[in-house]
């Protein structure tokens, strides 16, 4: 309980990861936190590789991980892009009112 | 080590506590702010843990772009007005208990994987890149990141570069009726176009068509 250890950072990114898909489950209510759970998800797997990077004295998780930050500003760039269009064309951003595909 | 332990509960409650509010919270702005500070506890780990260039970038790119880049769309857009409905409503009310099921479902497969988790004792030395007691952290990881890592490297640019175009390219709009100024008309216009000489006559006066 008082070691920290590798464990403890594995379960605080599995809770992360968790609320993240919860998050994208439940919310009937603007596509914005959607992108935001996305970001929490990415943020628990930056959690685990680094934690695994110092506990298993291998540097190259934080290289990946350096790289998923890229990747995660880039995805976030572009999404909050297509948002704003989709605002601009049908004027809602509402989870429950895109149903143009009827899927 | 107590003091490791109790600034690691510290921040990751803050952290699990935050993360928790992004979801739940009504207002799409408290979401964003929860968000920052979320980023925040979690880059004070990776601080704390040994990682202190990932955490100074992570407070640099997230809180300070991307957070950013979510506050201002959030208030581009509209959805002040839809802020008191919150996720519960007639007929999404069926998706709930399936998520709740496939969440719990997810966590616990995490969990049992955490639990039953054991490395192999010659795992730690299967790679060439330990880290160095002597380099800091930025320092070592600059060392491979040049080196090994180049291509990826120049790839995440790319990447970079490739999202910033999308984005102008997707958010740019033509406006009608701005008045612009156009170099190319004003350095050819010529002094014939521009300027007339006229004879006055005495006490008559010059009409000037406009």
């Amino acid at each position: 309980m008082i070691e920290i250890g590798l464990g403890h950072y594995l379960t605080l990114g599995a809770v992360i990861f968790t609320i993240g898909i919860v998050g994208i489950f439940l919310n009937r209510k603007n596509i914005i936190v959607i992108l935001m759970s996305i970001e929490l998800i990415l943020l628990a797997v930056n959690i685990n590789l680094v934690s695994f990077s110092i506990y298993l004295n291998d540097l190259s998780g934080q290289v990946f991980t350096l790289f998923i930050l890229t990747v995660a500003a880039a995805e976030a760039a572009i999404g909050l892009a297509i948002i704003v269009v989709y605002y601009r064309n049908s004027g809602t951003i509402r989870v429950e009112e895109i149903d143009n595909l009827k899927g | 080590m107590i003091a490791h332990a109790i600034f690691f509960y510290i921040f990751s409650l803050i952290a699990i506590v935050s993360a928790i509010m992004v979801t739940v919270s009504k207002n799409t702005v408290h979401s964003v702010f929860f968000l920052i500070l979320d980023f925040i506890s979690i880059s004070c780990l990776f601080i704390m843990i040994g990682a202190e260039f990932l955490g100074m970038i992570m407070l640099i790119v997230y809180v300070g772009a991307v957070a950013v880049l979510f506050l201002f769309v959030v208030m581009m857009l509209n959805v002040a007005q839809q802020k008191n409905q919150w996720l519960l409503s007639e007929d999404s009310s069926k998706h709930i208990p399936v998520g709740l099921i496939i969440s719990t479902l997810i966590f616990f497969e995490l969990i049992i994987v955490i639990g039953g988790w054991k490395y192999k004792p010659d795992l730690f030395n299967s790679s060439n890149l330990d880290i160095s007691r002597e380099l800091s952290n930025t320092h070592s990881l600059g060392q491979i990141l040049y080196t090994d890592y180049i291509h990826i490297f120049q790839i995440s640019g790319m990447i970079l570069l490739i999202s910033m175009i999308g984005a102008i390219v997707l958010t740019f709009r033509q406006r009608e009726g701005v008045k612009k100024q156009s170099y190319l008309k004003q350095i050819s216009r010529e002094r014939s176009e521009g300027v007339e000489v006229l004879d006055v006559a005495s006490n008559k006066g010059v009409k000037i068509d406009d």
